[in-house]
């Protein structure tokens, strides 16, 4: 099964490679772009078929290594 | 003092390291590879600067779970004195030894520059060589040096004497002042028990006067006095 990541900072936390984004889609003529905010994204391909015990594990992952949530926040999509 | 510095692939501080605890101490510390657990019975570990693991992920993120960390844990809680430079600041807070996260420097450049710095609490074996308010100066070189935290740890720190040093930001002319726009401008924390240091500014790189300066030299001098 795949499960795909998504880790955002939180709100609260500057995001100086967001602000730089969006200075430069400002630059390039884009208007209207309020702010951006950067982010990971993964994907997982794991041998479980579960998707609750992928969810789990997946959320596991997260805690433990993939997220640092001290800033960042995690969410998780399953394939299927 | 016995000391041990841990190596990691991608450490570019570890000799350094090494030669400012021989100079404070009379003899070499015990190099220890990420991949061991076991290593010989030390008062003080050094995490050195450096790109563990080539900040994959997040700076430190990947050290943090390296075999020897978890012995490094372990003998933290039991109160072995640890210091963490740079990158090993950025494992501390990996590992949830140390409060809040290192990220991105606000410019978003690397950073490889002296910094002014005050000594904020000299009531510790790592800081007791310095004067209260003392002024020094020590390199810095990062790019993830960026300390945050949440308000309501940030207010812990501060009431419990837990931030080392902050980067000197007035006073100075020029480039001095805050080079990676972390929080109250923070530049080291000690952990609640008082026995694990993580700061991003080298103290190893002013050790002594060949380096240009030597105000990184009572850091490790005050340690060997402190745990003999």
């Amino acid at each position: 099964m795949k499960a795909r990541v998504h880790i955002t900072l939180k709100t609260g936390v500057l995001d100086p490679q967001g602000k730089a984004i969006s200075n430069a889609l400002d630059q390039l003529g884009f208007g209207g772009v309020n702010s951006v905010r950067q982010g990971k994204y993964l994907e997982l391909d794991i041998d479980e078929t579960d998707p609750q015990k992928v969810r789990a594990s997946v959320d596991d992952m997260c805690a433990q290594l993939l997220a640092n949530t001290v800033i960042e926040n995690y969410s998780i999509e399953l394939d299927g | 003092m016995k000391s041990a510095v841990v190596v990691f692939p991608g450490s570019n501080c570890d000799r350094d390291a090494a030669t400012a605890l021989t100079r404070a101490t009379g003899h070499a510390p015990v190099m220890v590879w990420h991949g061991d657990t076991e290593f010989p019975k030390v008062d003080l570990i050094v995490l050195p600067g450096g790109f563990s693991y080539g900040d994959y992920l997040r700076a430190g993120a990947m050290a943090a779970h390296s075999p020897v960390m978890r012995t490094v844990i372990e003998r933290a809680k039991k109160g072995v004195f640890v210091l963490g430079i740079c990158n090993g600041f950025q494992v501390l807070t990996e590992t949830g030894l140390l409060p809040g996260a290192l990220m991105p420097n606000a410019g978003l450049k690397f950073v490889c520059r002296s910094v002014t710095l005050k000594v904020e609490n000299t009531d510790t074996p790592f800081t007791g060589g310095y004067a209260r308010d003392q002024v020094i100066r020590v390199p810095v070189a990062h790019h993830d040096g960026n300390y945050f935290t949440d308000a309501d740890t940030h207010k812990k720190l501060v009431e419990e004497g837990r931030i080392a040093f902050r980067y000197f930001a007035n006073g100075f002319e020029g480039q001095d002042g805050n080079p990676n726009g972390s929080l109250d401008n923070i530049a080291g924390v000690f952990n609640s028990a008082g026995n694990v240091l993580g700061m991003m500014p080298h103290p190893e790189r002013v050790a002594e006067a060949a380096h240009g300066g030597t105000d990184g030299a009572a850091l490790f001098a005050h340690l060997a006095h402190s745990l003999s």
